[in-house]
């Protein structure tokens, strides 16, 4: 679980993080969404220590991120995934090189062994025929997938995607979305997600939180965002047609 | 006011370097890396240039000191001590600001850009030991390459004066030979290797510390080829008051 209290976060005197906080919960996707410019990246950022607050606490399953000593927020660090909105793999190594990069930095393990639990994450995101290519070489859900395989090599408590669905169809976008809700279940890890789409709400949001201008706004389930009365949720959840439609099928059915 | 913040954080960015290690194996494999990128592949560039700047040393030169009462080993001594204490450590330095600055710059500012330098850093990895120390460590080989530059420099001015006339080779040798000094060795030595930490420092702080899209690397190894330039200038003015004043 983490947990966030009253945190803040400024750029030159814009508050762009405004008093926020929350629970993310432990086996369950948390969402953080809003439009682009709400703050879910910089929330992310100081989440995982990228970017240092102006005020609040966070704790990692009770462990306060801000006053722990060098060793133990860097064993905390080790318990950390994170996805990149931009996959963020390293051009000069291979998806395999990449995928075991955390383990050859941060564990004793042999050459083999490394590559043994590379090749069954590897397995786990659904990855074929990867192994030796270079992140230029593969698609956007591919790289997604490798990404994600990074991440949890080495069995992280905490899972954080920025964006994981950008840039993809459709179609793959719902793949990644279940792969992440599958791992999160599976390994038992506390998951947050930023997105600003919609179809990831529907597919994987357990508990959501949404931001305008820095603020939470709102808080509930999956099921909660559709009934919700508040003007600026239904301002964003029925921004497109599609939902408008499914929202008039719902009344209709009333 | 804002260079002294500049100032500031290139010098907290040098002490983070030398913090809290990479894992050895690791590091062993980007020093061998940045070495073949740094160095071994700039032997070509230097060869190159340092031939052809000897030649046109030797022949200003003996172009210039056409007095019957100058001794003919002129153009040897001359081509030597302009090599040796300018040419090869300092001229060389600047084409490798060029050269091996934007290519430092360029690197870690597409790692910035591309939010690899902050992957690293959710890891727990210093990113300051683990992007510039294997580079000053490469670069320490840097002294080998001006020796390089210093030797071709010289055979080209030597190639250029006998084959083109403007001296002989027992004046030219003669010439090279004449008043030694390895205290002047030294000097150029002392020099070359602030230039190699700087060649090292100064490109990888503009490529950490840039923010914006692929455009801004661009400019961000512009500026850093400029300033890369200016520091090793200065430092050649303040080594060359220190040491040879």
């Amino acid at each position: 679980m983490i947990k966030i209290e009253n945190i803040s976060k400024s750029f030159d005197q814009i508050k762009v993080v405004d008093n926020i906080s929350t629970e993310f919960e432990k086996g369950k996707t948390n969402l953080i969404i809003g439009q682009s410019g709400s703050g879910k990246t910089v929330l992310m950022k100081c989440l995982v220590g990228l970017l240092n607050i102006d005020q609040g606490k966070i704790f990692f399953d009770d462990k306060p991120f801000d006053d722990l000593s060098f060793s133990n927020l860097s064993d905390l660090r080790k318990e950390i995934g994170m996805v990149f909105q931009g996959t963020a793999l390293f051009d000069s190594m291979s998806v395999l090189e990449n995928i075991i990069f955390p383990l050859r930095m941060f564990t004793n393990k042999s050459n083999d062994e490394m590559i043994y639990r590379g090749n069954e994450v590897i397995k786990r995101v659904y990855l074929k025929d990867a192994n030796n290519k270079l992140p230029s070489e593969i698609s956007g859900g591919m790289k997604k997938r490798v990404a994600i395989a990074r991440a949890i090599v080495l069995n992280p408590k905490y899972l954080f995607c920025d964006e994981p669905n950008s840039g993809l169809d459709p179609k793959t976008a719902i793949i990644i979305d279940n792969l992440i809700k599958e791992i999160t279940e599976e390994y038992n890890i506390t998951t947050v997600i930023n997105t600003h789409d919609m179809n990831s709400v529907m597919e994987i949001g357990e508990k959501i939180i949404f931001l305008v201008n820095g603020r939470k706004i709102w808080e509930g389930s999956k099921q909660e965002i559709f009934d919700t009365d508040n003007e600026s949720v239904n301002n964003f959840v029925y921004s497109s047609e599609l939902f408008k439609k499914v929202r008039d099928i719902q009344i209709k059915g009333k | 006011m804002k260079i002294f913040f500049y100032i500031g954080s290139y010098f907290l960015m040098i002490r983070n370097t030398f913090r809290k290690f990479t894992k050895w194996n690791v590091l062993k494999t980007l020093i061998f890396k940045d070495i073949d990128d740094l160095i071994i592949r700039s032997f070509g560039i230097v060869a190159f240039i340092s031939f052809f700047v000897g030649g046109v040393v030797a022949i200003q030169t003996a172009l210039n000191i056409e007095n019957p009462l100058l001794p003919g080993n002129l153009v040897g001594f001359a081509t030597r001590q302009s090599v040796i204490l300018e040419f090869a450590p300092t001229f060389i330095s600047i084409i490798m600001a060029g050269k091996v600055g934007s290519f430092i710059t360029s690197s870690i500012g597409t790692m910035r850009v591309t939010e690899q330098i902050d992957a690293l850093e959710v890891m727990g990895i210093n990113t300051h030991n683990y992007l510039i120390f294997p580079k000053i460590v490469a670069l320490l080989l840097y002294p080998f390459l001006i020796t390089f530059a210093m030797f071709l420099g010289i055979i080209g001015g030597y190639i250029v004066s006998i084959y083109g006339g403007f001296s002989t080779s027992y004046d030219f040798i003669q010439g090279i030979q004449l008043d030694f000094r390895v205290y002047h060795l030294f000097y150029a030595y002392v020099k070359t290797t602030l230039f190699a930490f700087i060649l090292a420092t100064v490109p990888s702080y503009h490529g950490y510390y840039m923010k914006g899209g692929a455009l801004d690397v661009g400019k961000a190894s512009t500026l850093s080829f400029v300033w890369t330039s200016v520091v090793i200038i200065i430092v050649n003015y303040i080594v060359t008051q220190l040491l040879l004043a």
